[in-house]
């Protein structure tokens, strides 16, 4: 293993009094892909925004590659896809890649631009401006710009969302080729089709707790069942 | 620096490209030199005295809109997230968004400006090189403060009025400053800006420094 | 404290409506209508004093997160707004028949209504910027860049008087008092008006307190 990449304790996260997240506690180590199942409102999107330093938690701990400061340092080894793309419409998808690979300060930008561009299968449009791009490209791009600066800890919200089954096998590929590598990759999802493949670790959120883990592969059943004793168990 | 620059480039480049805020700012800064001018109705002796208070107003009022711009471009598929997750400090988010405001209002000035001595008569290149300085303070002291307030109105529900109403009150020193300037200026008094001048700059240093330290507070959630 | 500061604001203030009323001595030049300054002034300095705390109280949420300190924000803006209301209102009371004019652009009038502009888009912010814990963080940095404006209002609106000249110049300090019972009666009038800021915003800040337990006590109940 690769050492632990994050630990959440008791992550307690409220908007305006009301909670979204009532004491989390979530580990990831390196060479883990880790999907958050749940329903709508169970607090998966609120927890990555957490973990990605997006939402400073209410309450609760969190060490990120074993510091507790938020500090630029950690931000940088961090990558975040979230349900928009955080791209320019009116750039290009290259310049739109090129803007976050120079805030990332990535040394061999234009390389690792063409490199990703190719993987999304974006290089034929990559002159062009995001404004026309469909869903789909959208979140390939997205992608592209959140793997720009190789990062050891991943974040993806609904990734599989609007792909194509090209894309949805090329993003499998990736993310098992991201575990062999040693990073860290967390998910959330409401599809356990396409999760349970390539996830090394489930866990179901439910009313902002992690109601339950399962660690290595897990067959639909055992998921289904789990998933719906927590649901109806604590409803 | 590295992400002020960036930063600012980005928004110089999507601002060439669309050209969103600088019609907006031409059109408007146009029609309110204009409404101020004729709202007067000056005789053409006494016009000259109008223009640093038609000047400012109508910098103020286009002012507004241009810095309004500025994170509403961020707005659109949640790009001001982008700059949070960066491993760059709010600080240099507030230093790049405050250069991009700058160079709009760098703009808007240059269309009032001469728009203003036209219409009220008033020969401006004696003046220029009081004058300059002047616009450039004013121009800093709104970018400084605008763009803190531009980011908290870009935040809050009641976004368009938000803006105007924060802001407007905190920049009457600045505007009284600025108008006590440009009529000295104009006036070829140049001796006597220089208490406006220094209200300017105790403006643009205060809110500058407050911008820079305070702008984490306003971004991180 | 609870009890005390209610009582204390009641002797001091009629002490101040005895001293203003019934012992001070009519000033010469502006007649009966210049007992109206001892409320005026006072209210001008708790206004003033309702300002600070707002940006201290302020300073010291955006720095623990404190919502004591989030609380005595709001009704520090709160009282200030209403003192400089007083303010604004007993100002032209004064002035009409002094000045001859209900307002002038006069520095301190100027500067008066600048501030109560301010703390009034203060208010507003807090009203509709929504009741996220954002907010707070807005309102909080308003109101430190409220206060760091004042100096600066303050040296600018003496600029104004070159522009706008004053019908009177006239010096409000208390180098105009004559008698020494005036400078007293000031003195208790401060006194009492700075005791009846204090205990409004003490009141507002425990209605601010217990809204947000029941608001909590609500969503207890609910979920």
């Amino acid at each position: 293993m690769a050492g632990l990449v994050l630990r959440a304790s008791g992550i307690e996260r409220r908007f305006g009094g009301v909670a979204a997240l009532a004491g989390v506690d979530l580990v990831g180590e390196g060479g883990e892909v880790v999907a958050l199942l749940g329903a709508n409102g169970a607090g998966k999107t609120t927890l990555l925004r957490v973990l990605g330093l997006l939402l400073r938690p209410s309450a609760g701990r969190l060490e990120l590659f074993g510091s507790e400061v938020a500090s630029l340092a950690v931000r940088g080894r961090i990558g975040f896809v979230g349900h928009e793309s955080w791209c320019y419409p009116d750039l290009t998808a290259a310049e739109n890649l090129a803007f976050h690979a120079r805030l990332h300060g990535v040394a061999d930008a234009r390389a690792r631009i063409g490199e990703l561009l190719a993987w999304a299968g974006l290089d034929g449009v990559a002159g062009r401006r995001v404004r026309a791009f469909s869903r789909g490209m959208g979140q390939r791009l997205a992608l592209a710009r959140g793997l720009l600066h190789r990062p050891e800890l991943l974040l993806l919200d609904e990734p599989f969302s609007g792909l194509d089954q090209d894309g949805v096998l090329a993003l499998q590929n990736l993310l098992a080729s991201l575990r062999v590598a040693g990073h860290a990759v967390v998910f959330t999802t409401h599809d356990l089709e396409r999760a349970a493949p390539i996830a090394t670790r489930l866990a179901i959120l439910h009313r902002g707790r992690v109601a339950w883990t399962h660690d290595g592969a897990a067959s639909h059943t055992v998921v289904a069942s789990a998933y719906a004793s927590v649901t109806t168990g604590r409803a | 620096m590295r992400g002020a620059l960036t930063i600012l480039a980005k928004d110089l480049r999507i601002e060439w490209r669309t050209r969103e805020s600088v019609s907006s700012a031409f059109v408007l800064g146009l029609l309110l030199v204009l409404v101020l001018t004729l709202a007067h109705d000056a005789p053409p002796e006494a016009a000259p005295a109008l223009v640093p208070a038609v000047l400012w107003a109508s910098f103020v009022l286009t002012g507004l809109l241009a810095v309004q711009r500025v994170f509403l471009v961020e707005r659109e598929n949640d790009c001001f997230a982008g700059l949070l997750a960066a491993p760059i400090d709010p600080a240099a988010i507030y230093l790049g968004k405050a250069a991009a405001n700058v160079v709009l209002l760098a703009v808007v000035q240059a269309i009032v400006v001469p728009l203003a001595a036209l219409f009220l008569h008033v020969d401006l290149v004696p003046a220029l090189p009081g004058l300059v300085p002047v616009l450039v303070l004013g121009n800093l002291g709104f970018a400084a403060l605008a763009t803190l307030f531009a980011a908290i109105a870009s935040r809050t529900r009641a976004r368009e009025v938000m803006l105007p109403l924060l802001l407007l009150p905190l920049l009457v020193p600045l505007l009284i400053g600025a108008v006590h300037a440009t009529d000295a200026v104009l006036a070829g008094r140049f001796a006597d800006a220089v208490a406006g001048i220094r209200v300017l700059v105790a403006f643009d240093v205060v809110f500058g420094v407050a911008g820079w330290l305070l702008f984490e507070y306003v971004v991180r959630d | 404290m609870r009890r005390l500061l209610p009582a204390a604001t009641c002797a001091a203030m009629l002490a101040a409506l005895w001293l203003v009323f019934m012992v001070v001595p009519t000033e010469r030049v502006m007649g009966v209508v210049q007992r109206i300054f001892y409320f005026h002034v006072a209210s001008a300095w708790m206004a003033f004093i309702g300002f600070f705390l707002v940006a201290g109280a302020s300073a010291v949420y955006l720095w623990n997160g404190s919502m004591t300190a989030d609380r005595l924000a709001v009704a520090s803006a709160e009282v200030g707004v209403l003192f400089c209301s007083l303010v604004l209102v007993t100002g032209p009371i004064w002035a009409r028949p002094i000045w001859g004019v209900w307002w002038t652009w006069d520095p301190r009038l100027t500067m008066t209504v600048i501030l109560w502009a301010i703390y009034a888009s203060y208010m507003l912010l807090r009203a509709f910027g929504g009741d996220d814990d954002a907010v707070r963080r807005y309102a909080a940095v308003l109101g430190i860049v409220g206060v760091l404006d004042v100096p600066i209002i303050m040296v600018s609106v003496r600029l104004l008087r070159g522009m706008h000249p004053a019908v009177i110049a006239r010096n409000e300090g208390g180098s105009g008092l004559t008698d020494p019972s005036m400078r007293a009666a000031l003195g208790v009038s401060a006194l009492a008006l700075v005791l009846l800021g204090a205990w409004l915003i003490a009141l507002r800040v425990r209605t601010e307190r217990l809204g947000d337990e029941l608001a909590a006590l609500r969503r207890e109940v609910e979920a």
